[in-house]
């Protein structure tokens, strides 16, 4: 028997072996999945679980509820890859050969890269709100908060759903709205890169919400350190932001296993071709999901399109045929804009967001770059796709995998 | 696309100045977009450049931590040499894109 191994129960590892378990024969393939977690999160819930909009039930499962028959789950931690030998060390010392290796270990934040952010000021005024335990602990201390300086702040690039952070931005302000206390909460969104939208026609289209919403900007802050004494965040020029309520996305980190492995780049995310989803550590390993190095979104829409690619290239690759470089970058998500409002952005390598429809050319019903209630409800019903659809590998109604440009409004607009 | 005249040399950039085309670049052209940032550069403000040239030619995504962790400066050194966003301020310098985020 041939062995496939995959590391990581996520999003990614999960839709993968759905996929794999498909396409390879049960008599000539095993297939084993490794995950040290008995639950599945539905991390882009934890966006609203602070607003108290989702309840932290629905954002659970366990995670061999999505796990086909046919696929054995390992519940271990993994402690590295020995690439020479074709074997995965789990930490209580048992070895695992495998023929092809999938890594799919994902992100996580890592607050202790940032001095001071993880002291013991940490969830109780500096939260962050990319696990679980964030977002519930932000959701108590914002149900009784009295008000003051709430800043919203990126550690450093990249971080998974890039949008997140601005999105918590926009929820607070309607929700703040709502309990007739905007007047007392002051809110500045404050960031690494060079403005709250970075591409021409996105900063075009939508630099009006920060106005319209009276979110202050703070751009080109690079962190340095938390001075939690006086409540404010540091960065390397010098430039100070005070806080009462710090809500911060933390550094973003591959897991350690690649560091332990002798592989991995400083964020320990695997070298992979990003149009192959081939790793360039050795033939037989790949990489999908937010563990890999590519220059593309890290998100689970991103994670859906790659997985059409490598299953394929598995394929492929098992009948000794040349990969195929299909992945194009293709991201595609909805950005809640508050006020039960969303909009949605569509892209790729090289193409940036522009305005159109989607998914049907010229009909939608989405439209793209424009706030719209339609698209909140999109974003919505993402959470049931996401349970019922995209983790268990079915197709998702009129969305490819490739990027489409008809209906979209594409100029020769190269920069 | 604009075009611009940088040190006698025209020059294809972007509305924000930067260059399109890292092809075009040269020291001279370097050396002016320079001083319109207020910056007058040294031997190590060129090492940096170099570097930057070079993660981009291997199409690496380049990030401050990066650069901090290059061995040619520390995140304090690259400040001091290119203050107020460096990483911008240095990437247009070198005639590389100005490092975005997804929108
Ligand atoms: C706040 C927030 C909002 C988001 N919103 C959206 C959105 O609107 N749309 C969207 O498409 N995406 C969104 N995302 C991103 C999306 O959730 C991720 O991109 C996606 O889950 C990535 O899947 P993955 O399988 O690569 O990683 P994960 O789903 O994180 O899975 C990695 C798995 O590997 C396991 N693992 C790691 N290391 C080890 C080890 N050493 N041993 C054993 N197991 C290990 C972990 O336990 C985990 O189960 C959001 C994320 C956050 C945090």
């Amino acid at each position: 028997m041939k062995e496939l191994l995959i590391l990581g129960a996520g999003t990614s590892g999960t839709m993968m072996s759905n996929s794999l378990r498909k396409a390879l024969p049960q008599e000539k393939w095993n297939i084993s999945i490794v995950d040290v977690e008995d639950t599945h999160y539905y991390q882009p819930g934890f966006l609203f679980l602070p607003f108290d909009i989702y309840t932290p039930k629905q954002l659970k499962r366990n995670i061999d509820a999505f796990i086909p028959k046919g696929v054995h789950l390992i519940q271990n931690k993994i402690d590295r890859i020995d690439k020479d030998q074709n074997t995965v060390i789990l930490q209580d010392g048992v070895n695992i050969r495998y023929d092809i290796l999938i890594i799919a270990t994902g992100c996580h934040i890592a607050p202790e890269e940032i001095e001071g952010m993880q002291g013991p000021r940490w969830h109780k005024t500096i939260f962050d709100f990319y696990t679980f335990d964030g977002a519930k602990n932000l959701r108590d201390k914002l149900r009784d908060w009295e008000g003051g300086k709430l800043v919203v702040h990126i550690s450093e690039m990249p971080i998974k759903c890039p949008v997140a952070p601005l999105e918590f931005a926009f929820l607070c302000d309607s929700y703040f709205s709502n309990k007739n206390m905007r007047d007392q909460v002051e809110i500045t969104y404050v960031t690494p890169m060079s403005g709250a939208f970075t591409k021409p026609v996105a900063t075009k289209e939508l630099s009006y919400l920060l106005e319209q919403k009276n979110i202050k900007i703070v751009p080109d802050f690079n962190i340095e350190k938390v001075d939690t004494d006086n409540s404010k965040i540091i960065d390397y020029g010098g430039q100070e932001v005070a806080y009462d309520l710090l809500v911060t996305v933390p550094t973003n980190m591959g897991d350690e296993m690649t560091l332990r492995s002798g592989f991995g780049d400083e964020l320990n995310y695997v070298p992979t071709n990003k149009f192959t989803l081939q790793s360039k550590v050795k033939e037989n390993i790949f990489v999908i999901g937010d563990a890999t190095d590519l220059p593309a979104s890290k998100a689970g829409s991103v994670a859906h399109f790659q997985s059409d690619t490598l299953t394929e290239n598995i394929q492929l690759y098992i009948a000794g045929k040349p990969l195929k470089e299909s992945f194009d970058g293709h991201s595609n998500c909805f950005i809640e804009t508050g006020n039960g409002k969303a909009l949605l952005i569509d892209f790729n390598y090289d193409q940036e967001p522009v305005k159109g429809t989607f998914p049907i050319p010229g009909i939608g019903p989405l439209k793209l770059l424009k706030e719209s209630r339609i698209n909140h409800f999109g974003k919505l019903a993402f959470k049931w796709i996401y349970w019922n659809m995209l983790i268990t590998g079915k197709p998702i109604p009129f969305v490819s995998s490739r990027m489409k440009l008809a209906g979209k409004e594409i100029s020769n607009n190269d920069d | 696309m604009n075009e611009k005249t940088l040190a006698g040399y025209c020059i294809r950039c972007n509305d924000q100045g930067y260059l399109t085309d890292l092809e075009q670049w040269n020291k001279e052209v370097a050396s002016e977009i320079a001083q319109e940032e207020g910056i007058s550069m040294t031997d190590k403000h060129w090492e940096v450049i170099d570097y930057l040239q070079d993660q981009c030619r291997k199409e690496v995504a380049i990030t401050i931590r990066k650069v901090g962790k290059s061995g040619v400066v520390n995140i304090k050194e690259f400040y001091q040499l290119f203050p107020k966003g460096p990483l911008k301020t240095a990437s247009k310098i070198a005639g590389i894109p100005k490092p975005v985020s997804c929108i």
